[in-house]
């Protein structure tokens, strides 16, 4: 069983939606360590190196997922979580953005996948058992 | 007539407490130096004849426990994975059995992590690493680590259940002495300590009492053998959880000031108490231990002055004369006793100090985080702040007249508002040097400990 991190990052306290992927994503045949909200990157990465976490995936939903994003990805090489795939989605600019500038700005930050609002959760779902061999 | 004795070996007395099973009184205490250079019996017996003479015994001696701290008690290793994880769940386990703990390593270890191993004074060395189920890789590495370094010590390995059976293979067949228990941290923060302690208390039963002389007369000591401070711990738990019918004290602590360290053990959940403060960080067990190795009268007394400044000192103290020669004295003169008020100051302020001190690290505290919901907080540690009881044990407070008023700096400060210090907890004192001896009586007459301690703790 392939094991994920999932979490809302930041002074972020939105707790439905983390519900919703936990429990989507164990009946996907994950094994969910689901840290809550109010984490931060440390959290998230502390959690993947003891659990042999394959993927992170970060939510945010207040707007400031941008500032609480930055280095992250930095952060999993400097703990040698390079191979772990990272995940981002919801509410995560200031302000209604265009999207593919939003994309490929936290592309650029070394996410592997970023989500809009309102993102269809069966497709990514997809497309996260894809990225991780077992589609 | 039956008296239970209990024996606690010290590093420096050897104490005994004889107890009327059948009355429930305490018949009485007496103490001798340590013989552990020579055969710790000695000490022991000539405690033994000290006590007879002045309290006669009732009965014959029908049962003996013992609890050992002497040679510097039980020094253990903790390796771990990642710091604030599995690295802190491998140190609660060795502190919660007792154990003094000076030697902590995360993630993988190195040639100078080995060489440091090799040059320590350690008897057990605790390996963990990974939840269940999680990182494997980390805790191999280290097994090999340990196995190639043949250190000669016993190896607890309390790490990720999928990576036993090839930490097993590679163990068995080597002269390595090692024990397979349940993890630390099965999952992500879930603390599990219970079978590591367990198996520590075996280990220091068997073998390292044993190698240091305690072991000779086993037929004379009983099967109940452990590190001072777990019997320390074991009262305290007992205290306040209550027996059958007997009520306990509820949530409560003990702090215990000693000539090198101060421990402080606490009983209590020490949840959050309020909605918008959110707990974070490793589960903290229910009866906790911490010590603070550089927080003691006077072995540690130089490295305690390193933490205060002159100025900090001297809101403790009216002492006159060079602080620093003072403390070097004591650290120099462990043995040493104030001769007069002056010298006695100090002491006290020394102890003050201590009990600041160890309590700000004991105690969890908060952080704010700014959210656009408002103000929530982060709780890391326990919140201690409806903590019943404080007990105060340990020669310094036990002895020294203004102990009440030493132990008042556990309280609340209002200069450190984020600590969640006790409020206005009810000071006692264990008078009577009972906790340990009681912790041990605990294991086989529970309720009559129990009630010696409500009636002796003052």
């Amino acid at each position: 069983m392939k094991t994920v991190v999932i979490g809302v990052i930041g002074a972020d306290v939105h707790a439905v939606g983390n519900k919703i992927i936990h429990h989507v994503l164990e009946e996907a045949g994950f094994h969910v360590v689901n840290i809550g909200v109010l984490s931060t990157q440390e959290d998230f990465i502390h959690a993947a190196i003891e659990t042999n976490a394959v993927a992170i995936l970060v939510s945010s939903l207040y707007g400031h997922g941008e500032m609480d994003c930055l280095y992250f990805k930095q952060k999993c090489v400097e703990a040698g979580l390079n191979h772990v795939k990272l995940y981002v989605g919801g509410n995560i600019v200031v302000g209604k953005q265009d999207f593919k500038a939003v994309e490929a700005r936290f592309k650029k930050m070394g996410f592997d996948r970023v989500y809009p609002p309102g993102a269809n959760i069966e497709s990514a779902l997809a497309e996260i058992k894809a990225d991780l061999g077992m589609a | 007539m039956s008296v239970h004795l209990l024996v606690d070996f010290g590093s420096t007395y050897t104490k005994l407490t004889a107890v009327d099973l059948q009355h429930g009184l305490v018949v009485g205490t007496a103490s001798a130096p340590t013989t552990v250079k020579t055969n710790v019996m000695e000490g022991f017996n000539a405690a033994l004849k000290t006590l007879e003479t002045h309290h006669p015994l009732p009965g014959a001696i029908t049962g003996i426990s013992a609890c050992s701290s002497a040679a510097g008690g039980l020094k253990m290793a903790a390796i771990g994975l990642v710091e604030e994880l599995t690295v802190e769940a491998a140190k609660r386990a060795c502190l919660g059995a007792g154990a003094l703990v000076n030697h902590v390593f995360s993630h993988h270890l190195g040639r100078k992590d080995i060489k440091a191993l090799k040059e320590a004074p350690i008897d057990i060395i605790l390996l963990a690493g990974g939840t269940d189920g999680g990182n494997t890789e980390c805790i191999l590495h280290n097994a090999k680590k340990l196995k190639d370094a043949q250190l000669g010590k016993p190896i607890i390995v309390a790490g990720n259940k999928d990576a036993q059976d090839d930490i097993e293979a590679l163990f068995e067949g080597t002269d390595i002495e090692y024990y397979i228990v349940d993890n630390v941290m099965p999952a992500l923060r879930t603390l599990n300590v219970d079978e590591a302690k367990h198996v520590i208390r075996q280990i220091f039963i068997t073998k390292i009492v044993e190698a240091k002389g305690i072991k000779t007369a086993e037929q004379t000591i009983g099967d109940i053998i452990m590190p001072t401070p777990e019997a320390v711990l074991l009262a305290a738990e007992l205290l306040a959880k209550g027996y059958e019918d007997e009520s306990g004290y509820g949530e409560l602590m003990v702090i215990d000031v000693g000539g090198a360290t101060t421990d402080v053990h606490t009983i209590g959940q020490g949840y959050p108490k309020r909605t918008e403060v959110i707990f974070k960080g490793l589960q903290e067990p229910f009866a906790k231990r911490t010590v603070e190795g550089d927080l003691g009268m006077r072995y540690s007394a130089k490295a305690l002055l390193s933490l205060v400044s002159p100025y900090e000192f001297k809101r403790y103290t009216n002492y006159e004369g060079d602080i620093e020669a003072a403390a070097l004295k004591r650290f120099n003169n462990v043995d040493y006793l104030p001769e007069n008020d002056n010298e006695r100051d100090f002491d006290q302020a020394l102890a003050r100090i201590c009990c600041d001190l160890s309590m700000s690290r004991h105690v969890g505290h908060v952080e704010v985080v700014y959210t656009p919901l408002g103000n929530m907080y982060y709780q890391i540690g326990k919140d201690l702040s409806d903590i019943q009881y404080v007990i105060g044990t340990g020669g310094i407070l036990i002895n020294h007249p203004n102990a009440k008023n030493i132990l008042q700096e556990v309280n609340q400060k209002s200069e450190r508002k984020l600590e969640l210090r006790p409020t206005n907890p009810t000071i006692l004192l264990d008078q009577d040097y009972l906790l340990s001896a009681m912790g041990l009586l605990a294991q086989k007459h529970p309720k009559l400990a129990l009630k010696l301690m409500k009636r002796h703790l003052v």
